[in-house]
């Protein structure tokens, strides 16, 4: 009898790890559950702020990551509301497999840069001083889109660069520039807007070819889905149009 | 003065306390050792059970994941060696000298187990980095750069595995009987030919058990690499590297991927431990 | 206990400067301090004897430099090695459980000490081959210690520690882990051993025969101080301690003679009693006779025995061949060996009431 109701106490305190977010404050409090890609996490972090301040009993929670990963688990069931994408690609198996509620929405695009450590003053000019010998280059991994963009952006300027790393994703790419331990990087816009102090920004008119769209949707298993769709209509309002050109966004 | 018996008889006595005591396994123990042994072996269960058995012998003989995998068994055994060269002596300070502080030091030894290994890479990039302490007088004087290099992914997976290591050895070599050294001494052994020729055989098995250990545990390091070393194919790209960018797009590459880490690891453990462990 | 120690720490008959070994060790221990002062010439083996926990092997280990002192000198062949590391000292030490290195071959462990000291390593093997041979075991020489019995591993420990020809040996306990019948063989080979070795040897035991078989000289440690030395003739006929004693089996008292009269105290009630003995002495004396001479009658017997008295049977206990007889006093306690017979005979049960009976010419008495 004693053995078992430990192992029911022990299945019990499981159960409630496992479901602590999902029956969160009871009562009428909501959760509004966001998977995002981190480069967003600046912006939607106020907008849920936002979001949360206009309707009590309401909280919003968010999952950043790689956007292919953030994928994965909402096709393996992950318990999401809306999932925004840093790649039409990323968005592209969820929607193939029924999983968003309607059409998936552009609600941003960004712009690749060349990051250079702040105090490195002129020695990366264009983006063909990328290929320069003994540059050290860091660029993102060909499977993350940030990686895919610099492909597109590179190939299309005709310039082959010899990176000495391709990180997991474009927050890496930063840490290791930022560390100054690469001499330049492709990062977006958006990276190098929130990490002014250490990185400076290089344009680059190649850039144009390899804009990432954003594109959002509500879930179609969302727990919350009248939430889901006032959420995304958020992002898409000329509010969160005016948060996101902030972060160095660009309107679709 | 109870004289020690002799070296066979004490064996005996040894072989015959490490049998259990006959009778039923209590129920309180067998139910949560079944359920841990499940909880270990399932995750590895679901690997096989997932993999894609039918394209698994393509899928292997791409390049790149023979380039990955030889580079994960160079860097983690190249790693276990500079282990051993830097960690036995540390493990033999431990243990034998005593000075103030030993505590402290002891503790500092373990840190890189607690430390995330991606805050480890974080640390190592600050110290032996193009701009770290240590690294930029490297760079400046010899005009070596760790980061991004497969002399980095070494570093990292040292850093990593080495307290699994001097933890280890410093367990053997205070479980080893003071008086051999005593005897040596007495035959005019100096401290070095004492740890070379008697402390060191006699915790040979403690040794070989924490390099295994050690190599293991450099052969999975993920999150120092990558942030100290970065990831680059054939240079930095580790198994467990290769692993986590497959998972990004193609999960069941991931799964090949890991599935052939696994088996490496498994029959690289199984033939040292009857050679070393087993045998003492 | 007048020679007990000398004030000057330097062992009567030994001075700086000379051949052998001339050491004073002080030792300070928790439990107590070591204070003794040795001496062995060249070719002679000291004996080391004491109770358990007297310091026996704290001062073997001190000599050996295991052991940190805390002054005195531990002068070799005139050369003071007090401040030496044990590695630089030049002895051989056999180990009471021998302490062979389990990972080399028997070979390997004899070859050890002489590998140290710079000889190649089939230079060194051939030494320790001949070394191996000269104990007997050159056919076990590639054995590893765990396949060597008892006998055979303490052989092996004795070639080890000679074959670096050291100027002093010390062995702790060598014998002690060894079963009744082994220890007999191993005893008379190693006294051939010692015999041969030309250096100063000391011997810690606690086994009074090892130590009256192997020594030539006998040195009585208790509580950390030397109680007792001499040869061991001379220790098993004139035991000064109740320790030395029981270990030479002899009943021993302290008393007062005049004369041919010895006025014996016992030790636990104060009952005096006056003996007869041969002997013709003054003063404070020790008086000692075995248990072996000691008769016992039921009723008072007549006539002859002029030493005669009553005691209460404390406990009888068979020792071999022979039965013990513990006699508590007053007026005086003593050890008395009869026959099996006997015991029969006089319906020897704890608590009854003997008469006891020395004879004076089975007395021995010696100054205090």
């Amino acid at each position: 009898m004693k053995r078992a109701s430990i192992a029911t106490a022990a299945l019990a305190l499981l159960a409630a790890a496992a479901g602590c977010g999902e029956a969160e404050g009871g009562g009428g409090d909501r959760t509004l559950t966001v998977f995002a890609a981190a480069s967003l996490t600046e912006t939607f972090t106020a907008l849920g702020k936002a979001f949360e301040g206009t309707r009590p009993g309401v909280r919003v929670r968010f999952n950043f990551g790689g956007s292919p990963t953030l994928a994965q688990q909402i096709t393996q069931g992950a318990p999401a509301d809306v999932f925004a994408a840093a790649s039409p690609a990323a968005m592209k198996p969820v929607a193939d497999g029924g999983a968003t509620a309607g059409q998936p929405r552009v609600f941003a695009r960004n712009r690749l840069v060349i990051a250079v450590p702040a105090k490195e003053g002129g020695k990366v000019a264009a983006l063909a001083d990328l290929a320069r010998p003994g540059l050290k280059v860091v660029l993102c991994a060909e499977q993350a889109p940030c990686g895919a963009a610099a492909g597109k952006a590179l190939s299309a300027a005709g310039v082959t660069v010899r990176p000495v790393s391709r990180e997991q994703d474009v927050k890496a790419v930063l840490t290791k520039v930022r560390m100054g331990e690469a001499d330049a990087g492709l990062v977006y816009r958006t990276d190098v807007r929130a990490a002014t102090a250490q990185v400076r920004g290089v344009e680059f008119p190649e850039s144009a070819k390899a804009v990432n769209d954003y594109p959002i949707a509500p879930l179609a298993r969302a727990p919350q889905s009248a939430l889901a769709r006032e959420f995304v209509d958020l992002v898409l309002s000329r509010q969160g149009r005016a948060a996101l050109t902030g972060a160095g966004f660009e309107a679709p | 003065m109870t004289a020690a018996p002799p070296a066979a008889p004490s064996a005996e006595r040894a072989a015959r306390a490490r049998r259990a005591p006959s009778g039923r396994v209590p129920l309180v123990l067998l139910l949560p050792a079944l359920l841990g042994l499940a909880f270990l072996v399932l995750p590895l269960a679901g690997l096989l059970w997932r993999a894609p058995w039918s394209t698994l012998g393509t899928r292997l003989a791409q390049p790149h994941v023979l380039e990955a995998l030889r580079l994960s068994l160079v860097t983690a055994t190249l790693a276990t060696a500079l282990c051993l060269l830097l960690g036995v002596p540390l493990a033999w300070m431990l243990a034998r000298v005593p000075f103030r502080g030993v505590r402290l030091v002891r503790a500092l030894v373990t840190v890189p187990l607690v430390l995330p290994p991606v805050v480890g890479g974080v640390a190592l990039l600050l110290v032996l980095g193009r701009r770290g302490v240590v690294g930029q007088w490297l760079d400046a004087w010899f005009g070596i750069t760790l980061p991004f290099s497969t002399a980095g992914v070494v570093l990292a997976e040292t850093f990593v595995a080495m307290p699994f290591l001097v933890i280890s050895v410093e367990g053997a070599i205070r479980a080893a009987d003071l008086r051999y050294e005593e005897a040596a001494a007495t035959l005019g052994a100096g401290r070095w030919t004492v740890f070379r020729r008697v402390t060191l055989p006699l915790v040979a098995p403690g040794v070989a058990a924490g390099a295994v250990l050690c190599w293991a545990r450099a052969l999975g390091e993920f999150g120092a690499t990558i942030t100290f070393a970065g990831n680059f194919p054939g240079r930095t790209q580790t198994m467990p590297l290769a692993v986590y960018l497959a998972l990004e797009t193609d999960p069941q590459a991931a799964i090949v991927l890991s599935l052939v880490l696994l088996a490496v690891s498994v029959l690289v453990l199984a033939a040292l431990r009857d050679r070393w462990t087993g045998a003492a | 206990m007048t020679d007990a120690t000398d004030a000057t720490g330097t062992t009567a008959g030994t001075r700086a400067g000379a051949a052998g070994l001339d050491a004073r060790l002080v030792v300070r221990r928790a439990a107590f301090d070591l204070d003794l002062a040795l001496a062995a010439a060249p070719g002679e083996v000291v004996a080391l004897l004491g109770p358990n926990g007297a310091g026996k092997s704290t001062a073997l280990r001190a000599l050996a430099g295991l052991v940190p002192t805390a002054g005195g000198h531990v002068r070799v062949d005139g050369t003071d090695l007090r401040h030496l590391p044990p590695d630089r000292r030049g002895i051989g030490m056999v180990f009471q459980d021998y302490l062979l290195f389990p990972h080399l071959s028997a070979l390997d462990n004899v070859a050890f000490g002489l590998r140290c000291q710079g000889l190649g390593r089939k230079a060194a093997r051939a030494r320790a081959a001949a070394w191996l041979d000269r104990v007997g075991l050159a056919e076990h020489a590639a054995a590893r210690p765990r396949a060597l019995s008892g006998g055979q591993a303490q052989r092996v420990a004795l070639a080890r520690a000679l074959a670096v020809e050291p100027r002093l040996l010390l062995l702790d306990e060598p014998l002690s882990a060894l079963d009744a019948h082994t220890r007999l063989e191993i005893r008379a080979a190693l006294r051939r051993h010692l015999a041969g070795f030309a250096g100063a040897a000391v011997l810690v035991t606690h086994d009074p025969l090892d130590a009256m078989v192997l020594a030539d000289r006998l040195v009585v440690v208790e509580d950390g101080r030397l109680v007792q030395r001499g040869s061991p003739a001379e220790i098993a006929r004139r035991p000064r301690t109740d320790y030395v004693a029981r270990l030479v089996g002899l009943n021993l008292y302290r008393g007062h003679a005049r004369g041919t009269v010895v006025t014996v105290r016992d030790e636990q009630d104060g009952d005096m009693i006056d003996l007869n003995v041969v002997d013709y002495l003054e003063g404070d004396v020790f008086l000692s006779f075995a248990p072996a001479s000691v008769a016992l009658y039921r009723t008072r017997p007549d006539g002859s025995p002029r030493n005669l008295w009553q005691a209460r049977v404390g406990g009888v206990e068979r020792q071999g061949d022979r039965v013990r007889v513990q006699l508590e006093g007053p007026p005086l306690s003593a050890a008395a060996d009869v026959t099996p017979a006997a015991v029969a005979e006089l319906e020897l049960i704890e608590g009854s009431t003997i008469w006891a009976a020395v004879k004076a010419a089975e007395t021995h008495v010696y100054p205090a």
